[in-house]
C-alpha cells in the first residue's frame, strides 16, 4: 500500500496561477524578473523572500543631520574590527619586564608587560601602529557621533512618543560608550593612562560609606595593584562591547519598527515616510557612505598622530607630566573636579565626606545621564501631549527646548574647558586662579544667558518664518513706483516652499486647557497635587511660542491694501518687517502685477 | 498673535480632536513636481557620470594593490620629512593613505553613482500606529489570565511565594563568589614603609643625603631606604614596589627657616629641610610641580596649589588637606632620615580616614 507524502510545504500551495506582478511606475524591473534560483534553498527553509521584500522596500528619508547616527554606526565598526586586530598582540598585565625592544629611548626601562606589549604593537608588528591610530581615532569619532546625533535627535524634538524608549536606549549606548573608551584609553598603561587610573582610583575612594572597600574590590587591593588592567581589559574586550553591541542592534531594529522621522515638508504627513528606498539608492549611499567614514579615518590616522605612548614612558605613580588631560569625552568630569573648592570636603562625625570630590565624578556622571534619559517623559508630562510624532520640528518651533538644550551644553562646554584649563592659561597668558575662578562662575552664570538668548534667537527666526510666507522672499529687486515711492519686491512662496514653514503645531499651555479651578456649580475640580506645578512649567514651556500663518492671515495678507499690504496682528508689530520709509499715503497699490509686493507701512 | 496663550479658541493639546482643529491651517500641497537632473535628460551628462564613478573605482582599486606593495616594499623604520607636519614615519604614511584612497574610493564613487544615476524619485511609505489593536490586546490579557489561573497561580499562593523566594535567590551563589573575590578588605591605608630612623633616599639614583649639601631652593624626590629602584623590584617584587611608590613618595625641599610660618613645621624639619609626601591629598597624583619663588607645590592634574612655607596648606584648588609631613632628622654621619612615620594616611580623602576603628584598625 503506498501512501502519498507531500513533500514540504507544497500541499498548502493550492493557488497555481503565479501571482501578479506589482506595478509601479517607477518599477524598472525587467519584465522576465525572477526570484534567484541561489536564495530558494534558503527561502524554502526561512522564507527569505519575505524577509528581504519587506527590508529592500523600506523607505528612508533624506537629510545630512540624519547621517550623524550613521558616523556613530560606522565608527564603531570600525573599532570593532581594529580592536579585534589589536588583541592579537596586547597583553593585559602589569607583570615586571625590561624593555628590550626597537624603540632605543625605553631601552631597559622597567615597565609592565602591557606597555611593553603597546610598544611592540607601534613599533615592531607591520602596520601596528596605523591600526592602533584608527583604533583611537575611530573610537573618538564614535563619542564624537553619538554626541552630534544625540543633539539632532534632541533638538528636532525626534525622541517624543513613541521614540522615547529608543533616545533611553541611545543614552545608555552614549554613557557605556565613554566608559568603554575610558577602559581602552587606560590599557596601554603608559604615563597618562596610569595617571587617569590614578585619579580614578581617587574619586572612587571618595565615596561615601562604600568608596574604600569598592576601591580595594575594583583594585584587588591597594592602588595601584596588579588586578585593574586585566579588569578593564575584559571589561573593554568583551562585558562593554557585548552590551554595547546588543544594545545597538535593538536601537536599530527599533528604527525599522518606528519607521525613520522626517523634516516637515510637502508630501510628508505623520503617516507617512518620504524617502528613497534602500533598493538600490540607500543601500548605494548608506553602503558609500560607510567605506568614506574609514577612509577619511584612515587618512586621519595616517597623517594625526594620536596618543603616542611612547613618548611618556611607563606608568610610574612617582611622575605626573604638566598638562595631563583625559580623552575629550571625560573633560567635563575632569573639569568639574578642578572647579570644585575643597572647602566642600567636610568631616561628619569623624567621617569624611568629600563633595569636592564625588559630585563631580561619581555624582556627575549618573546625574548627567539620569537626566538625559528622563527628559522625553519630562516633556511629556509638561506638554500633556500625547499624540505620535513622526515630523520632526525644527529647532526655532520648540524654542524653550532648544533653549534648554543650549543652556546644558553651554554648562557642559564650560565644564570641558575647565579640564584644559593650565593649557589655556599658558597659551593666553593668563592666571590659572583667575580662568578657574571665571568658569566656576561661568558654570552658573552662562547657562542663564544661553537660555534667554537662544530663546530670543528661536522667536526671531519663527517671526522671520511668519515674515516670509506672510511677505515672501526679498528679491533684492528694488520698484519705483508712478507717484515716487520706493520699495523692495517681494517674491511669494509657492506652497511647497511654504508648507515647510507652517507645518508646525503651537500648543497651549497645560493651565488653559484643562478648564477653570471650579466647576459649573463652584465646586472645585479635583486636581493631582502636581497639577499646579505642572501648569505652571507648561507655561514657561509655551507661553511665548509664535504661531504658524494660517490661510486666513496670508489672504488677508494679500487682500489688505491690495496685494501690498500684510496683515499684522493689532498693535504687536511683528519683528523685522521691512521698514516702509516713505511719508505719503499708502494708496498706491493696483499698479503692478500680483507677483510683487510692497512691504507694510508704518502708520 | 504672538500671545496665544489670551486665545481661548486655541487648539488644545490633550484634545484628542486636536487634528480637525487643524481646518484652519494650510493644506499639505503633496510632493513636488520632480526636476529631473542633467544625467536624467542628458546623455552625455550621464555617460560623465558614468566615467566619473569608474575612474573612483579603479583609483579603490589601485589604491589596494599599492598597499600590498608598500606593506612589503617599503622598510617599516624609513623617515621621511613632510611639510607642513614634520618628520614621519613614511612606512606608516604610505600604507595609511593608500588604505585611505582605496576606502574612499569605493564610498565616493557608491555615493556619486546613487547621487546621479540612479532614481531620486522619492517614494511614499505609509505608517501604521505603534499599538496594537484592541483584539490583540484582548487575546494578550485573555492568554496571560489562562496562564495565571491554569497554573493554579491564583488559588495557591504557597507556589508563588515560594517560587518568587527561590528566583529571588538563586543569583546569590554566584554574584557573591564573584563580588567578595574581587579584593581584600582596605588595608594599608594608615601606613607606609616610613618608620623612625628610615633613610632618606633620592630616587631613582638611590644616594643618601648628607643635611649639609642640601642647598637652599633645592628639591628632591625621596623614596624610604630598600624602596628605590630595580633593587626594590628585586626585592619586594613588582607589585609591591608599584604600591610603594604609590604610598611613600616625598618631596624634601630646603626653605630659608625665617620663611617657615608654622612652629610645628619648623620642629619636624632639620635647619629649614622639610619633607612633605608627594601624593596630592585631592585624588592622589604627585604633586610634582615645585615653584622655587612662590614656594608653592602645584599638582599638575587639578591644581591643587599647596603653600610650602605654610605647612602645605591648600591655597588654590580642589584639594582639602595639606599634604602630609614627614617628620626628619640627621644621623650620626648627618645623613637625613626619618624622625617617625607619618602621623597621619597619606594620599586621598577616604571615608573612614579619621575613624580607622571602621576598618578594623587600630
Amino acid at each position: 500500500m503506498t501512501t502519498h507524502v507531500p513533500q514540504g510545504a507544497d500541499h498548502l500551495r493550492t493557488d497555481e496561477s503565479p501571482p501578479e506582478r506589482p506595478v509601479s511606475q517607477t518599477d524598472q524591473s525587467s519584465p522576465d524578473a525572477a526570484f534567484p534560483r541561489a536564495l530558494v534553498w534558503s527561502d524554502e527553509r526561512v522564507g527569505t523572500a519575505k524577509g528581504l521584500r519587506f527590508a529592500l522596500k523600506k523607505v528612508f528619508p533624506d537629510h545630512w543631520s540624519f547621517l550623524l547616527g550613521e558616523i556613530a554606526m560606522y565608527s564603531m565598526i570600525i573599532a570593532l574590527i581594529t580592536g579585534t586586530f589589536l588583541t592579537l598582540w596586547y597583553v593585559p598585565s602589569m607583570g615586571h619586564v625590561v624593555y628590550d625592544g626597537d624603540y632605543v629611548p625605553l631601552k631597559g626601562v622597567g615597565m609592565s608587560e602591557a606597555y611593553a606589549s603597546t610598544l611592540h604593537i607601534s613599533f615592531e608588528v607591520k602596520g601596528g601602529l596605523l591600526i592602533r591610530q584608527l583604533h583611537h581615532w575611530s573610537a573618538l569619532f564614535f563619542i564624537v557621533g553619538i554626541a552630534l546625533h544625540a543633539a539632532r535627535v534632541f533638538f528636532t524634538g525626534a525622541f517624543r512618543k513613541p521614540r522615547e524608549l529608543n533616545w533611553v536606549i541611545g543614552v545608555v549606548l552614549s554613557l557605556l560608550a565613554i566608559i568603554e573608551g575610558f577602559a581602552g584609553y587606560s590599557l596601554p598603561d603608559d604615563l597618562l593612562s596610569g595617571t587617569g587610573i590614578r585619579a580614578m582610583n581617587g574619586f572612587m575612594m571618595s565615596a561615601p560609606v562604600i568608596g574604600t572597600w569598592m576601591t580595594f574590590f575594583v583594585f584587588g587591593g591597594e592602588f595601584p595593584g596588579e588586578a585593574i588592567i586585566p579588569r578593564l581589559y575584559i571589561a573593554h574586550v568583551l562585558l562593554i562591547p557585548a552590551i554595547l553591541v546588543g544594545l545597538f542592534v535593538l536601537h536599530l531594529a527599533l528604527v525599522v519598527i518606528h519607521k525613520h522621522t522626517q523634516y516637515p515638508g510637502p508630501g510628508r504627513t505623520n503617516d507617512n515616510v518620504v524617502g528613497f528606498p534602500i533598493m538600490p539608492v540607500y543601500a548605494a549611499k548608506a553602503g558609500g557612505f560607510f567605506f568614506v567614514v574609514f577612509g577619511i579615518t584612515a587618512l586621519v590616522s595616517a597623517l594625526v598622530q594620536i596618543n603616542g605612548v611612547w613618548v611618556y614612558g611607563p606608568y610610574d605613580p612617582t611622575q605626573v607630566t604638566a598638562g595631563s588631560q583625559p580623552d575629550f569625552y571625560m573633560w567635563f568630569s575632569d573639569g568639574a573636579l578642578r572647579l570644585l573648592p575643597g572647602w566642600l570636603e567636610v568631616n561628619l562625625f569623624d567621617t569624611v565626606w568629600s563633595f569636592n570630590i564625588f559630585l563631580g565624578s561619581l555624582v556627575l556622571l549618573p546625574l548627567v545621564w539620569v537626566v538625559m534619559g528622563a527628559y522625553p517623559f519630562v516633556e511629556a508630562w509638561v506638554t500633556g501631549d500625547k499624540r505620535e510624532h513622526h515630523i520632526l520640528q525644527r529647532p526655532r518651533n520648540a524654542p524653550t527646548r532648544t533653549a534648554v538644550g543650549a543652556a546644558a551644553i553651554s554648562m557642559y562646554l564650560v565644564l570641558a574647558l575647565a579640564c584644559v584649563n593650565d593649557i589655556l592659561a599658558i597659551k593666553l597668558g593668563l592666571s590659572i586662579n583667575d580662568l578657574t575662578i571665571l568658569f566656576r562662575t561661568m558654570f552658573f552664570v552662562l547657562p542663564v544667558l544661553v537660555f534667554f538668548v537662544t530663546k530670543r534667537l528661536c522667536l526671531s527666526l519663527q517671526r522671520h518664518d511668519r515674515e516670509r510666507v506672510l511677505h515672501g522672499n526679498e528679491t533684492g529687486r528694488i520698484v519705483r513706483t508712478p507717484e515716487g515711492r520706493f520699495f523692495e519686491a517681494h517674491e511669494p512662496l509657492d506652497e511647497y516652499e511654504r508648507w515647510a514653514l507652517v507645518d508646525y503645531d503651537t500648543p497651549t499651555p497645560l493651565g488653559l486647557t484643562q478648564g477653570p479651578d471650579v466647576d459649573g456649580r463652584g465646586v472645585a475640580r479635583r486636581r493631582s497635587p502636581l497639577a499646579g506645578v505642572q501648569a505652571a512649567v507648561s507655561s514657561f514651556f509655551y507661553k511665548d511660542a509664535v504661531r504658524a500663518v494660517t490661510p486666513e492671515e496670508l489672504a488677508a495678507a494679500h487682500h489688505h491694501g491690495g496685494e501690498h499690504e500684510a496683515l499684522e496682528a493689532p498693535g504687536v508689530p511683528q519683528l523685522g518687517a521691512p521698514v516702509n520709509d516713505s511719508t505719503g499715503d499708502d494708496d498706491f497699490s493696483d499698479s503692478h502685477g500680483s507677483s510683487v509686493q510692497a512691504p507694510s507701512g508704518h502708520r | 498673535m504672538t500671545n496665544p496663550h489670551h486665545d481661548d479658541t486655541a487648539p488644545a493639546v490633550r484634545d484628542e480632536a486636536a487634528a480637525p482643529a487643524r481646518a484652519e491651517t494650510f493644506e499639505n500641497p503633496g510632493l513636488p513636481p520632480h526636476v529631473p537632473r542633467r544625467a536624467d535628460v542628458d546623455p552625455k551628462a550621464a555617460k560623465r557620470a558614468e566615467i566619473q564613478v569608474v575612474v573612483l573605482f579603479t583609483l579603490s582599486a589601485l589604491a589596494s594593490i599599492a598597499f600590498v606593495v608598500a606593506y612589503f616594499a617599503i622598510d617599516q623604520d624609513l623617515k621621511g620629512y613632510l611639510l607642513g607636519i614634520g618628520e614621519i614615519n613614511l612606512y606608516h604614511l604610505a600604507i595609511g593613505l593608500t588604505m585611505g584612497v582605496s576606502l574612499l574610493g569605493i564610498g565616493l564613487g557608491a555615493i556619486h553613482w546613487a547621487k546621479t544615476l540612479m532614481p531620486d524619485e522619492e517614494v511614499v511609505e505609509q505608517r501604521h500606529p505603534q499599538a496594537s489593536t484592541e483584539e490583540d490586546r484582548l487575546v494578550v490579557g485573555q492568554t496571560l489570565s489562562h496562564g495565571w489561573r491554569s497554573s493554579q497561580l491564583n488559588r495557591r499562593s504557597a507556589l508563588l511565594g515560594s517560587a518568587g523566594g527561590a528566583l529571588g535567590l538563586f543569583a546569590l551563589p554566584l554574584v557573591l563568589p564573584v563580588v567578595a573575590g574581587l579584593g581584600p578588605r582596605p588595608q594599608g591605608l594608615y601606613t607606609t614603609n616610613w618608620a623612625e630612623g628610615t633613610l632618606l633616599r633620592i630616587d631613582p639614583s638611590g644616594a643618601a643625603i648628607r643635611a649639609g649639601d642640601v642647598t637652599q631652593g633645592s628639591v628632591f624626590h625621596v623614596m624610604p631606604d630598600g624602596w628605590v629602584g630595580h633593587e626594590a623590584v628585586e626585592e619586594h617584587g613588582a607589585e609591591a614596589a608599584m604600591v610603594a611608590k604609590a604610598k611613600d613618595q616625598v618631596i624634601l625641599v630646603r626653605l630659608d627657616p625665617s620663611l617657615i610660618k608654622s612652629q610645628k613645621q619648623r620642629e619636624w624639619g632639620y635647619e629649614g629641610i622639610v619633607a612633605y609626601s608627594k601624593v596630592c591629598t585631592h585624588v592622589g597624583c604627585p604633586v610634582a610641580l615645585y615653584e622655587q619663588q612662590t614656594h608653592h607645590l602645584l599638582c599638575p592634574c587639578h591644581q591643587s596649589t599647596f603653600d610650602m612655607t605654610d605647612d602645605c596648606n591648600v591655597i588654590f584648588g580642589p584639594a582639602k588637606r595639606p599634604l602630609p609631613q614627614l617628620p626628619i632628622t640627621v644621623d650620626g654621619d648627618g645623613y637625613i632620615v626619618a624622625a617617625g612615620g607619618f602621623r597621619e594616611p597619606v594620599g586621598p580623602s577616604f571615608w573612614e580616614r579619621e575613624r580607622p576603628g571602621l576598618l578594623g584598625v587600630e
